[in-house]
């Protein structure tokens, strides 16, 4: 198990173990963060909106031209904007931060 | 002591209030009661990911099978409610026994609406709501199968585009003039038919399923016009009902749907009802409407269940819809009416473009096909109710956002 730490729409600090294997949407959904992923994890609606911290972008991955354009489409799109949906999550993520973005 | 909020109906509402009520701190008991054998799962991969193999029934899970019990949540699959005794707040299931509840949420969805023609009876006739049906269609999905899909909606042209894609021999009988004729303006009707057709997909409309013909398994669907379409197996997507029957009998006010007002709750003010089986008021439409949809379920199961907890926060959001089909994203928002003027946003033989819907000067509708950036901009803009100049609308060069 790898850890994830992530900061809720409330601004609080917790830890989880994440699931190998599977999406971060998915482990942050079956960890209740607060996140609606309404598509259930197609990139096709932007509900699962993170920030990923800024020494973790690269370790995460690219963007899709198709994530992108979802997230530009948001006000609140930054440099770590990741749909969590689309990361999936590996033993080389371990400790990685988040931060759950707004409901726009 | 402690309080008991039972839900009924272990769906995709069902599921997302489970999680809300625990989310946001609710410690008491809570049970769920499901029709169905499975924990509450995600519906629209059924006629997509699910059929056609491409992803597993665990991934469909809303959440993993374990969490309602770390979670303290009492599910109980296979389990039917026979009635609702709201004066004694309990519910009698149909194995004999009675739960009582403090608040109650219905959350019961909806079931297909079946055709019942001569020859029903034959195997080989599926409707399509849940994973068990999808795993029983697959059996039968093989390439060559002879595949009938009787109704040209969403669920149907889905399972159209994955039986293609395995090789089977499909042919769609519409009963209207044009497929997904309810949902979206012709031009993007005309736009589905022709990729279906490339595909090798038959689509006949117009013609209305009048029996089934087989001995034992079926072998030919019969049309009003007298044709007989051979079939190895035949998909049936004609709409669904409101499963409203168990709140009907225990007094609570139903019309097209359990009424609800903008809190999701009910006639009762401990009942509350999330999702399909509402007829729920919208302000930002201005009316009240059913709806058939995940971001309805999500969004008012969430409403629902911070009612139940004391939190009031209105119900109102434009309503969005998908469906995947082939390589193409359909995605919807707002509701479109036949007689709105309809603005083309992009050329359709580059496979990406949008369709806007302009009702009085008023942009109130899209579909969006492999779009998403219109998807997202057009939110916003709809819920705003602004008058947009159609001109505007068609050109692509101007971002929605920025309108």
């Amino acid at each position: 198990m790898a850890k994830i730490i992530i900061t809720n729409r409330d601004g609080e600090k917790s830890e989880i173990k994440g699931e190998i294997g599977i999406s971060l949407m998915e482990n942050l959904r079956d960890n209740d963060y607060e996140l609606e992923a309404i598509c259930g994890g197609q990139c096709s609606c932007a509900t699962c909106h993170v920030y990923i911290s800024d020494n973790w972008i690269a370790r995460t991955g690219e963007r899709s031209d198709e994530e992108n354009e979802l997230l530009e489409e948001l006000e609140c799109m930054k440099e770590g904007s990741r749909l969590s949906c689309q990361v999936p999550f590996t033993a080389e993520l371990d400790g990685l931060e988040i931060t759950v973005a707004e409901d726009e | 002591m402690d309080q008991t909020f039972v839900i009924v109906g272990a769906g995709h509402a069902g599921g997302q209030a489970a999680s809300t009520l625990r989310m946001k701190g609710f410690e008491g008991k809570i049970i769920m009661l499901g029709d169905e054998a499975y924990v509450p799962y995600e519906r629209p991969p059924l006629s997509k990911g699910l059929l056609s193999g491409d992803i597993d029934i665990e991934r469909v899970y809303l959440r993993k099978p374990d969490w309602y019990a770390k979670k303290n949540v009492d599910l109980r699959v296979n389990t039917l409610v026979d009635t609702i005794d709201k004066d004694n707040k309990s519910l009698a299931l149909a194995d004999g026994s009675t739960v009582t509840y403090d608040k109650l949420l219905i959350a019961t969805g909806t079931r297909v609406r079946k055709l019942n023609l001569p020859g029903e009876e034959l195997e080989g006739i599926f409707y399509l709501r849940a994973i068990a049906d999808t795993l029983a269609i697959q059996k039968r999905l093989k390439p060559d199968a002879k595949v009938v899909i009787v109704g040209g909606g969403y669920i149907g042209l889905e399972v159209a585009a994955v039986s293609a894609k395995m090789g089977c021999d499909v042919t769609v009988l519409e009963g209207l003039d044009r497929v997904m004729n309810r949902v979206v303006a012709a031009e993007v009707s005309a736009f589905y038919h022709d990729v279906h057709t490339s595909a090798g997909v038959k689509i006949m409309t117009g013609v209305g399923v009048t029996a089934y013909e087989g001995d034992g398994d079926v072998t030919h669907v019969v049309t009003a016009d007298g044709a007989r379409y051979e079939a190895d197996l035949v998909v049936v997507g004609v709409g669904v009902i409101p499963n409203c029957e168990i709140a009907e009998a225990a007094g609570l006010t139903v019309d097209n749907g359990l009424v609800v007002d903008k809190f999701a709750q009910t006639s009762d003010p401990d009942i509350y009802a999330a999702g399909d089986v509402t007829n729920h008021p919208n302000a930002l439409l201005g009316r009240r409407l059913r709806l058939e949809s995940v971001q309805n379920a999500v969004d008012q199961a969430k409403t629902a269940a911070n009612a139940m907890l004391g939190t009031l926060g209105e119900y109102a959001e434009i309503p969005w819809f998908w469906s995947d089909q082939y390589d193409l994203k359909l995605q919807i928002v707002g509701l479109s009416e036949p007689d709105d003027d309809v603005v083309i946003r992009g050329d359709p033989a580059s496979r990406k473009f949008s369709v806007c819907y302009v009702r009085d000067g008023q942009f109130v509708a899209i579909n969006t096909i492999n779009n998403v950036k219109d998807f997202m901009g057009s939110k916003k803009l709809i819920a705003a109710g602004r008058k947009i100049d159609p001109a505007l609308l068609a050109d692509v060069d101007t971002p929605l956002k920025e309108m």
